[in-house]
C-alpha cells in the first residue's frame, strides 16, 4: 500500500484577528502558520497503518512558507518520503477546491493507492478536499473517518462517524480517498535527535502537472462576527466570579442535590 | 434552471432536522428564482415517504444500495438528479453525509460550492452567503453565480413549515451505476440501549482543550461532583483519550440540553455549539475574550479556569453560596 498524505498549513489565529486592507482576507503578514489539525490526524493514521501493515507513506504539500519544515517534521514522525508541489504564483492561499486537480495529479504520478487528508480545514468554504479528490480521481471516498483497518491488501474498512454517537463500518476497495477526523491513536510528536536529523533533509520540489482550478466564487468581505451575542460578562477576579456563579446557581435552584 | 434541489437525509424516525432547515434555506433561493423546491429522498426500500413540509415536489429514488448510507451510492443519485433537473441551487446540510456529498457532486457537475452557510440571498442571478470560517471566529461574505451547491450550517435556518398543499411525490429510477458500486456498508454501531446517555444529564461540566493535560481532569471532575453534574468533553478531549467517547458533546458526539452547562476552556467551534446551544443555562469560562462560545453563553467569564475552578469547589464544599 502506498499512502499519500496531503497536508495544509493554516493561519494560527491568535487573540486579535487583523483583517487585511481591502477587507477580504486576514492580514497574513503577522499570523503564524500551523498544520491543519485534521491533516495532523491524517498523517498519524498513515504512520499507524505503516506500522501495522508496512505501507509506504509519502507526505505532500503545495509549496509555500513553512512547508519544508512541516514536511521535515512529517519525515521525523515516520513518513518515508515528502514532496513540495510548486504551483504558479497565485495571490494568497490556494483553496482546497482549487488545489484539487494538482493534488489528484500528484496522487496519480506517485502511484498512491490510498490518499489521506483532514476531513476539513478552517478555510475550506469552497469545498472540502477529500470528497473533491475522490470525484476528480473517480475513487470511492469517505469523510469523518475515525479509524482505518486494512483488510486483505485490496480493501480497507473505515469507521465513519455520524451524530448521536452513531458510526458505521464501510469497506472500500483501493484506491480510495479518506477525509480523516481522528487517527486511531492520539498523535505522537517527535523530539530531539529524530527531528534534528530530519531538519537536515532537503525536500524535493516538483512542478505541478495540473493547473489550479478556481471556480467562479469570491469572498467579498471577511469579518469578525458580532461578539458576545448578549452574554452577561462576569467581572472581577476568580473569587468574585465564583461568588457570582454560585449566586446564579442558587437562584435557579441548581445547587440542590438531585 | 430555476428550481432548487434539496438532498434529504433520513434518520430512524423520519427526516433529519437539519435537512428541514436546508429546505427553508432552499425556499429563500427558490422565491428569488421563481422556481420550485424539490426534495430528493433516496432510500433502500420503497418505504412510505416521510412528511416533509415546505417542498413543492418530492423525488423518491429507491434501490437496495441506498438503504444503508454510503457516500458512493448517494453521490451517484444526487449527481444524476442534478444532471436531469439542472437546478439553480443544490442544498445540503453540513452533516457527515453533507461533507461526503456536497463537494463530490460539485466537482462532478462542475458547479461552484459554498459551505458553512448561515445566510443565503439571491439577487441578479448570483447567490450571496455568509459562511463561517476558523471555527466560527471569522465569517466571510461570499458571492457565487448560479447554479451553485450550497451547504448550510445546522441550526442557522428555521425548520421549514408547511406550505399548505401536500407535495407531489414522483418515483424515479435509480441510476445504473448503483448496480456496480465499490463501497460496501458493513455494519452500524449505536450506543447500547440503557447505556450511559449524556443527553439525559441535567447538569454538565464540559471541558475543552484548555484543560491542557490529562492530570488536570481531576479538578474538573471534582467540580462536576460538587455540582452533582456529569463531566463531558469537546472532541479533542475525547480524541486524546482523556474522557470516554460517550461523554463527547457536539456534532459527532451527543446533542445535550441540560438545565446547566458549564464550559471550561471550550472555544465554541460550530461543531461543538451544534450540540449544546439550546441548554437552559450556559456559563462559559475562557481565557480568550473572543472565544465564539461567548456568542451562545448566557454568562461569560474571561479568566483562567485553573484560578476559577478551585474557587468554585471551595465554595460548593463550604455549602454556602
Ligand atoms: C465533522 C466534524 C465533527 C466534529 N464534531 C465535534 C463534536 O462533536 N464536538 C466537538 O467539541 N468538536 C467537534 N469537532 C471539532 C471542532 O471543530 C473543534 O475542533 C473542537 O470543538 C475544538 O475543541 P476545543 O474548544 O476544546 O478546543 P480549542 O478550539 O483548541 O479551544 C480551547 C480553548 O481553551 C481556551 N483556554 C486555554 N487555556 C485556558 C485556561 N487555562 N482557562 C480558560 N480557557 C482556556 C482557549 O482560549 C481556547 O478557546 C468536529 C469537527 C468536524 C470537522
Amino acid at each position: 500500500m502506498h499512502i499519500m498524505v496531503v497536508l495544509r498549513l493554516v493561519a494560527d489565529l491568535g487573540g486579535d484577528i487583523e483583517i487585511a486592507h481591502g477587507g477580504k482576507d486576514i492580514d497574513r503578514e503577522w499570523v503564524d502558520l500551523k498544520l491543519n489539525e485534521f491533516d495532523d490526524h491524517a498523517l498519524e493514521e498513515a504512520i499507524f497503518l505503516k506500522e501495522i501493515v508496512g505501507a509506504k507513506v509519502t507526505a505532500i504539500m503545495i509549496d509555500g512558507d513553512g512547508v519544508e519544515r512541516s514536511l521535515q517534521t512529517a519525515l521525523a514522525r515516520g513518513a518515508d518520503e515528502a514532496r513540495r508541489i510548486a504551483v504558479d504564483d497565485t495571490d494568497g492561499p490556494i483553496s482546497s477546491r482549487a488545489m484539487t486537480p494538482v493534488v489528484a495529479a500528484a496522487a496519480a504520478e506517485l502511484g498512491a493507492d490510498l490518499v489521506l487528508t483532514g476531513v476539513q480545514s478552517p478555510e475550506d468554504i469552497f469545498g472540502q478536499l477529500a470528497p473533491s479528490l475522490g470525484a476528480v480521481l473517480g475513487w470511492p471516498q469517505a469523510s469523518a473517518v475515525s479509524s482505518v483497518k486494512p483488510d486483505d491488501g485490496s480493501t480497507i474498512t473505515v469507521q465513519q462517524e455520524y451524530s448521536g454517537g452513531v458510526s458505521a463500518a464501510i469497506r472500500l476497495p483501493l484506491p480510495a480517498v479518506l477525509g480523516v477526523q481522528t487517527a486511531s491513536r492520539p498523535i505522537r510528536y517527535v523530539t530531539g535527535s529524530k527531528l534534528r536529523q530530519a531538519m537536515a533533509e532537503e525536500i524535493p520540489r516538483i512542478e505541478a502537472t495540473a493547473a489550479v482550478a478556481m471556480p467562479d466564487v469570491e469572498i467579498v468581505e471577511l469579518r469578525v462576527p458580532d461578539e458576545a451575542g448578549g452574554a452577561v460578562m462576569l467581572d472581577g477576579d476568580a473569587d468574585a466570579i465564583a461568588d457570582e456563579i454560585l449566586r446564579l446557581l442558587a437562584d435557579r435552584a441548581l445547587l440542590q442535590v438531585c | 434552471m430555476k428550481d432548487v434541489l434539496v438532498y434529504i437525509e433520513l434518520i430512524e424516525d423520519g427526516v433529519r432536522p437539519s435537512s428541514r432547515e436546508a429546505v427553508s434555506a432552499g425556499r429563500e433561493i427558490a422565491s428569488a428564482t421563481g422556481g420550485s423546491v424539490i426534495a430528493l429522498i433516496a432510500s433502500g426500500e420503497p418505504v412510505g415517504v416521510p412528511t416533509l413540509d415546505g417542498v413543492d415536489r418530492i423525488i423518491h429514488v429507491t434501490h437496495p444500495a441506498l438503504g444503508a448510507y454510503t457516500a458512493e451510492a448517494h453521490a451517484a443519485v444526487l449527481a444524476d438528479m442534478i444532471a436531469k433537473l439542472d437546478p439553480a441551487a443544490v442544498m445540503l446540510a453540513y452533516t457527515t453525509a453533507g461533507l461526503d456529498l456536497a463537494s463530490a457532486v460539485a466537482v462532478t457537475a462542475s458547479l461552484p460550492l459554498v459551505a458553512y452557510c448561515t445566510d443565503v440571498t439571491v439577487a441578479d442571478g448570483a447567490l450571496t452567503t455568509t459562511s463561517q470560517m476558523y471555527g466560527g471566529r471569522l465569517e466571510a461574505v461570499v458571492r457565487a453565480p448560479l447554479p451553485v451547491v450550497v451547504s448550510i450550517m445546522p441550526g442557522a435556518f428555521p425548520e421549514a413549515v408547511t406550505t399548505g398543499a401536500s407535495p407531489e411525490i414522483i418515483v424515479q429510477d435509480a441510476p445504473k451505476s448503483l448496480d456496480a458500486l465499490r463501497s460496501v456498508f458493513v455494519d452500524e454501531q449505536r450506543p447500547a440501549r440503557g447505556s450511559f446517555d449524556l443527553s439525559l444529564a441535567e447538569r454538565i461540566v464540559c471541558i475543552g482543550r484548555g484543560i491542557g493535560a490529562a492530570d488536570s481532569i481531576a479538578v474538573a471532575r471534582e467540580l462536576a461532583d460538587a455540582l452533582n453534574a456529569e463531566i463531558a468533553g469537546s472532541r479533542p478531549v475525547i480524541d486524546q483519550g482523556w474522557l470516554e467517547k460517550e461523554r463527547q458533546v457536539g456534532k459527532s458526539g451527543r446533542l445535550v440540553k441540560p438545565r446547566l452547562y458549564i464550559g471550561l476552556g471550550v472555544s465554541g467551534a460550530p461543531e461543538h455549539l451544534e450540540g449544546m446551544r439550546s441548554s437552559d443555562l450556559i456559563i462559559a469560562v475562557n481565557s480568550d475574550a473572543a472565544a465564539p462560545i461567548f456568542t451562545v453563553a448566557h454568562y461569560a467569564a474571561v479568566c483562567d479556569m485553573f484560578d476559577l475552578v478551585p474557587a468554585l469547589i471551595e465554595r460548593l464544599k463550604a455549602g454556602t453560596p
